[in-house]
């Protein structure tokens, strides 16, 4: 459990975090998400107190985190940047973590075997490639068989394989009831672990809210159909929560509210000829582009560039 | 991923209570400084060559000034009037660099890779981190730099027996230098972690070490000779030496005075490392 009170940090001039309110419950994956320079980032080096809150809380299990006698219990984070020493060997990296708190070697032994990094605990963490680097990250993280998980990008630089294992483990360590908090400006990642949503712009809190609630909110599911008798579809259609829009004397109408196959069903029953019945499903990468357009901070110069790539993420 | 599975299935069911209770005290934050010194390459090759400098460069003048008395060649004033202990000290200012850089490495270098944030995420008290990491590299700085002076004392006093330098270990304050010299140099380890810590960047650390220990004094000789007299004695290094110096004069402290003044400095430099830990972020 994570309780962030009007949580603001401010650098100089610069509010990289301004005002969050949330909760991240357990038993769930949350995702934390929001274009770069959202303070993603700060916020989460705040719940471990890395960087002090310039105003506002948050709390961890109940208590600061800080406060709590074994830390690593609490909450394992996997910060963005590496927070290893290259000289020393992931074994060892483990092993000085663990001693802090009184952990067992054979736990450092577990959470190696865990992350798959076995084959190679003894060699120097500076000669690992960055997938490497991300599975000693979520091996550290994991030492104190915490209650809260805390991801920052997790999958950065993880191969097809690596990023399914994070998958699956996110869903696991959730499905253990634990809090499980991961932060991406991959909106098809995210649509595919998280539950929740937590979504930042500027600092801000744009959204908290679920994964369905969000595309419903960014115009849900249209069903596109084009029929010779519209006026006579669009009354067979009619209902509660059914909503139908089209020019009038166009053949084209947008449906939302029912399924391609409620509508091809009821225009059968009422012996209408369908031309086309076409769903089309808002992505969560749409919905997330419509929220946070205002509060990207960083813009290319062209957005053709980040078509062709979300278009590929989605597919 | 089956090994998270099974330890899902056994733990889900047992939950609160069955939670091992590991908990964070101040002598588990000093076994893991102590392991962390000794996981790093680095520790290995600098403590050997602040042992090395201690030992070649005493056994070297001793030596020399061997050579010199029986070949019967003039010297000059300061070698002349050399001692066994000044003539086996002769490597401390060499190994006071390898020493110091080291300390400053044990804290620095966390902050330069990233260590940093692993370290105070499992501490987030951070303070224990401090003095864990100050004792423990003091401690081995300590005990690298006594066994050096001792073991330099050991063959060079033996080399120059018969020499108006010759000494043995019962001679009076000789015990007492040698063991002076092995703490300044554990307490020039503790200034380097500070430094490290106080300014998180191992060139900044080792820049201001070396200004302090070896270019402030020559810099003081600027001042008009009166402020000289009276700064000069507490200077850090000339306090430090005033600890393993044989003899001392008006012009220096006395060796139990002179580790007064470097315990002064030493915990200067720790307040600002504790100070700048606890108040900014990282």
């Amino acid at each position: 459990m994570i309780e962030a009170q009007q949580l603001t940090k401010r650098y100089g001039e610069k509010t990289a975090v301004d005002g969050l309110d949330f909760t991240v419950k357990p038993g769930t994956v949350t995702g934390f998400l929001g274009p770069n320079g959202a303070g993603k980032s700060t916020t989460m080096r705040m719940i471990v107190g890395l960087d002090a809150p310039t105003s506002g809380s948050v709390t961890v299990n109940g208590q600061p985190y800080a406060r709590h006698r074994a830390p690593l219990q609490e909450v394992g984070a996997l910060l963005e940047a590496k927070s290893i020493h290259p000289g020393r060997s992931a074994y060892h990296h483990l092993r000085t973590l663990a001693l802090t708190h009184g952990i067992p070697r054979s736990r450092v032994d577990e959470v190696i075997d865990l992350a798959g990094l076995g084959s190679v605990a003894k060699k120097r963490a500076g000669a690992f490639s960055l997938g490497m680097g991300q599975r000693l990250g979520i091996a550290a993280a994991l030492l104190g068989d915490p209650q809260t998980v805390m991801l920052d990008e997790p999958v950065n630089g993880l191969d097809p394989a690596g990023v399914l294992w994070i998958r699956n483990l996110l869903k696991a360590l959730a499905d253990e009831g634990r809090t499980v908090f991961v932060s991406s400006h991959l909106m098809s990642e995210m649509a595919l672990v998280a539950d929740h949503l937590i979504i930042v712009g500027r600092g801000r809190l744009l959204a908290d809210t679920t994964v369905p609630d969000l595309i419903a909110e960014a115009g849900g599911d249209v069903v596109k159909v084009v029929t010779g008798e519209a006026g006579r579809l669009r009354d067979a259609l009619a209902g509660p929560g059914v909503d139908i829009t089209g020019r009038i004397g166009s053949e084209e109408l947008q449906v939302t509210g029912l399924s391609a196959r409620e509508i091809g069903s009821t225009a059968a029953e009422h012996g209408i000829a369908l031309f086309e019945l076409t769903p089309r499903t808002v992505s969560l990468e749409e919905a997330f582009m419509n929220l946070t357009r205002d509060a990207v901070e960083y813009h290319g110069s062209t957005t053709a560039t980040e078509t062709p790539e979300a278009a590929g993420r989605t597919a | 991923m089956s090994t998270l599975t099974t330890t899902a299935e056994t733990e889900a069911p047992a939950a609160a209570p069955a939670r091992p209770a590991y908990r964070v005290t101040g002598r588990r934050v000093l076994s893991s400084e102590w392991a962390k010194l000794w996981t790093l390459r680095s520790t290995w090759i600098t403590l050997g060559l602040a042992l090395l400098f201690m030992v070649a460069f005493g056994l070297i003048a001793s030596a020399r000034y061997k050579s010199n008395i029986d070949s019967g060649h003039h010297m000059d004033g300061d070698f002349a009037r050399s001692t066994a202990v000044s003539l086996s000290l002769f490597g401390t200012h060499f190994a006071q660099l390898a020493l110091g850089v080291l300390g400053v490495l044990v804290t620095a270098g966390e902050y330069s890779t990233g260590m940093i944030r692993s370290t105070l995420a499992a501490v987030p008290r951070r303070l224990p981190v401090l003095w864990s990491k100050a004792a423990v590299y003091g401690l081995v700085a300590l005990v690298v730099a006594t066994l050096g002076a001792f073991v330099t004392f050991g063959i060079g006093s033996g080399m120059i027996s018969g020499t108006p330098a010759a000494m043995g270990f019962s001679h009076a304050g000789v015990a007492r230098s040698l063991l002076g010299a092995g703490l300044y140099l554990g307490l020039v380890g503790v200034i380097g972690t500070a430094l490290g810590a106080l300014l998180r960047s191992v060139a900044g650390g080792i820049s201001v070490l070396v200004a302090t220990l070896m270019l402030i004094p020559g810099l003081i000789s600027l001042l008009p000779s009166s402020w000289q007299d009276n700064i000069n004695p507490y200077l850090p290094s000339n306090a430090g030496e005033s600890m393993f110096a044989l003899t001392h004069d008006s012009t220096t402290l006395s060796p139990m005075a002179g580790l007064l003044v470097f315990l002064g400095w030493t915990a200067l430099a720790l307040a600002g490392a504790a100070y700048r830990l606890v108040r900014s972020d990282v």
